[in-house]
């Protein structure tokens, strides 16, 4: 049947919240009648526009977008290859691509008549973003975060609570993402009535992979426009970091119909991908598995336990990622590579010396293979990388590797 | 006809209500966990549930979260959860035994592998927190298919819309969840259970036990008069944690039990 969407890579997912086998609603019944709630809530707000309205205006206003999309002239003469354009989607408020899903959730959390918002957080990007549309909208904020992590982000975890929020370490498991949203998880079956979960990344049971990606979309609608004004055509290739994987995502997602442009998500690679699981890239590490409300690539041993992830950066510190990704990488449309912590940081160091950004340690993974296809492409292949963070929260992180005492 | 069919069918013969324990398998460690679960059916236990440990257990509370990474450090798996079952049938054919877990453990197994496994071992029923009605195919209709009862959890935000769905596919009884939350946490109270255990029972003929929040012989004698019968995990489960000896666990239960049979 001739169908103008049959050839299309943007259709998913279908009724069942699934991208191919990937994605559904694994949760307990007591969760199941929320986010049926939710999915019809959402199914809408998406045709509402009223709704969008609300949200070009608190982007443009409050968040400051559209974002730039900036040629990096030294960086790409100083690798020597393709033309490099950075999205600067870490000149957002609150200093990360986060906020762009945060508004949406809140914006639909508050028709839904939900008082009380809980969180979870790895890098704390998200955190800070749910605790500062809270205060702006006067709700109640309460933010899961490892322990771990509320150790290595302290400036995140000071920032939510000059908001409001109440910051909950979690001690559970090794004290990292999974462990927070294990927690976060608990509480939403505790509060079911007044409580909205609002999910910082493109995984959880459907309608969450989904709608965050539609809301992180603007990212890559953005981009597309504003490449087609600076070159007049679309990038050769996109690139983006990926932990839970939003913001690479909102980067992608509009142009996966565009069979031109090549797409490489960067899994956080820690000290390699080997088999002593010291990583957290699922995809290029892992195997399908069931967690956190959705069937993905999973960090797990042979008895489908889930294994901890290791990685420098606390964003990306997770031992899954959106179905939607599972389900790229199953089908080829796109690419997934793994950089380690210590390429990572090279790229952190050489942005800063290069461009005078200081990015968050979870692009500075995209950026290290920029560095890496860069030199070998040619002057006019066209690159856009998603700089999705900036690193000023990670500047102890970054201080301890390079050995400066910051005490 | 599955062993819980069977159980019902006699306890409702005798008037009595169920008595369901929660412990988790290999917890403080398999040997001792297999001589628990042993004694069990003697200390007034009708259905032994079996917990799966799991890494992730996003239903769970402290306790049974401890149980589960204690059973884990003792390098429990679910190969040799199937194992202690098997152990267990050497010597008892007759207690049904409900494992209770979650999905991922049995989906990197393969579900075919895992069914004909676990029912070759004497696993009569399965309770997968993380898969609702939305994703039956996925191991509920195969089980039933395999002749696995597929018991489902029934909460207080199962609305009468839903309840259908929840009970169509659901065999041997109906878990009612007493709270909204995590196992143990708050008390139940039989006024808020009373009334869902009827709307469930006029929409069902499964014996409908409920679970979550009970945790002293008063509170399982009252949730268990209005239902018919109760689930005691977190109590027991705090025991072991605490380090107590099989034969003081064993009285704590026994006492439960008495309880849950005074209904």
């Amino acid at each position: 049947m001739p169908n103008e969407h049959v050839n299309s890579f943007m259709n998913g997912p279908d009724e069942k919240g699934r991208f191919g086998i990937f994605g559904g609603r694994f949760v307990s019944e007591t969760l199941m009648p929320l986010i049926l709630e939710l999915e019809e809530q959402y199914e809408r707000a998406k045709t509402d526009k009223d709704f969008w309205a609300e949200m070009d205006d608190l982007w443009t206003h409050y968040v400051g977008r559209p974002s730039p999309l900036y040629f990096a002239e030294r960086l790409t003469e100083h690798l020597g290859g393709a033309k490099i354009y950075l999205k600067r989607d870490e000149l957002n408020h609150t200093g990360a691509h986060k906020i762009n899903n945060v508004l949406g959730q809140i914006i639909l959390a508050r028709r839904m008549g939900k008082t009380r918002i809980i969180a979870e957080t790895g890098a704390g990007q998200h955190g800070v973003a749910t605790a500062t549309v809270c205060a702006k909208f006067g709700l109640k904020c309460v933010v899961y975060m490892g322990a771990h992590d509320v150790e290595r982000q302290k400036p995140n975890v000071f920032r939510m609570r000059l908001l409001g929020a109440e910051v909950i370490p979690v001690t559970s498991g090794r004290g990292t993402l999974k462990d927070a949203m294990n927690d976060a998880l608990r509480d939403w079956v505790t509060n079911v009535r007044d409580t909205f979960y609002c999910i910082g990344t493109v995984a959880g049971p459907h309608p969450y992979p989904a709608m965050v990606r539609d809301f992180q979309a603007i990212i890559g609608q953005e981009a597309k426009r504003q490449m087609q004004e600076a070159e007049g055509r679309l990038p050769d290739t996109i690139i983006a970091a990926i932990g839970g994987g939003s913001n690479a995502m909102g980067l992608f997602y509009p142009f996966l119909d565009d069979k031109s442009v090549r797409i490489i998500g960067v899994e956080a690679g820690g000290k390699g991908v080997n088999e002593k699981m010291e990583h957290c890239a699922s995809l290029t590490g892992g195997r399908p598995g069931v967690l956190h409300g959705n069937r993905t690539y999973l960090l797990q041993d042979d008895d489908g336990q889930i294994l901890e992830g290791f990685s420098i950066s606390a964003g990306l510190d997770y031992p899954g990622i959106g179905p939607e990704h599972a389900w790229l990488h199953d089908i080829g449309r796109a690419e997934y590579v793994s950089i380690t912590d210590k390429e990572a940081l090279e790229a952190f160091t050489l942005c800063c010396e290069q461009e005078g950004i200081i990015p968050a340690l979870e692009p500075s993974h995209a950026l290290a293979h920029v560095m890496k296809i860069a030199p070998d492409l040619p002057r006019d292949h066209l690159i856009c990388m998603n700089m999705c963070g900036r690193g000023d929260k990670d500047i102890f992180t970054v201080a301890k590797h390079l050995g400066f005492d910051m005490e | 006809m599955t062993r819980i069919d069977r159980k019902f069918a006699a306890l409702k013969a005798e008037g009595k209500k169920a008595f369901v324990a929660y412990v988790m398998a290999g917890d403080p460690d398999p040997a001792t966990s297999l001589d628990l679960v042993r004694r069990m059916p003697a200390a007034g236990v009708d259905v032994i549930e079996l917990g799966l440990p799991f890494t992730d257990p996003m239903a769970d509370g402290p306790t049974i979260q401890l149980a589960g990474q204690r059973a884990l450090e003792q390098g429990m798996t679910l190969e040799k959860t199937l194992q202690m079952v098997r152990d267990f049938r050497q010597g008892d054919d007759e207690t049904p035994i409900v494992l209770m877990g979650y999905y991922n453990p049995i989906h990197s197994r393969g579900v075919d592998r895992f069914l004909a496994e676990a029912s070759e071992a004497g696993i009569d029923g399965l309770i997968v927190v993380d898969l609702p009605p939305e994703e039956d195919d996925e191991l509920c209709l195969p089980a039933q298919k395999a002749g696995l009862n597929f018991i489902r959890l029934a909460t207080p935000t199962t609305d009468d819309k839903r309840l259908p769905r929840v009970l169509e596919n659901t065999s041997g009884f109906v878990y009612y969840v007493s709270i909204t939350g995590i196992t143990g946490a708050a008390e139940a109270q039989a006024s808020d259970v009373a009334p869902e255990v009827a709307r469930i029972k006029s929409a069902t003929d499964l014996p409908v036990v409920v679970g979550f929040g009970v945790k002293t012989p008063a509170t399982a004698q009252a949730i268990a008069g209005v239902a018919d019968g109760t689930v005691v995990g977190s109590a027991i489960v705090a025991e072991i944690g605490a380090g107590k000896p099989v034969s003081e666990v064993l009285e704590l239960i026994r006492g439960l039990a008495e309880g849950a049979h005074r209904a």
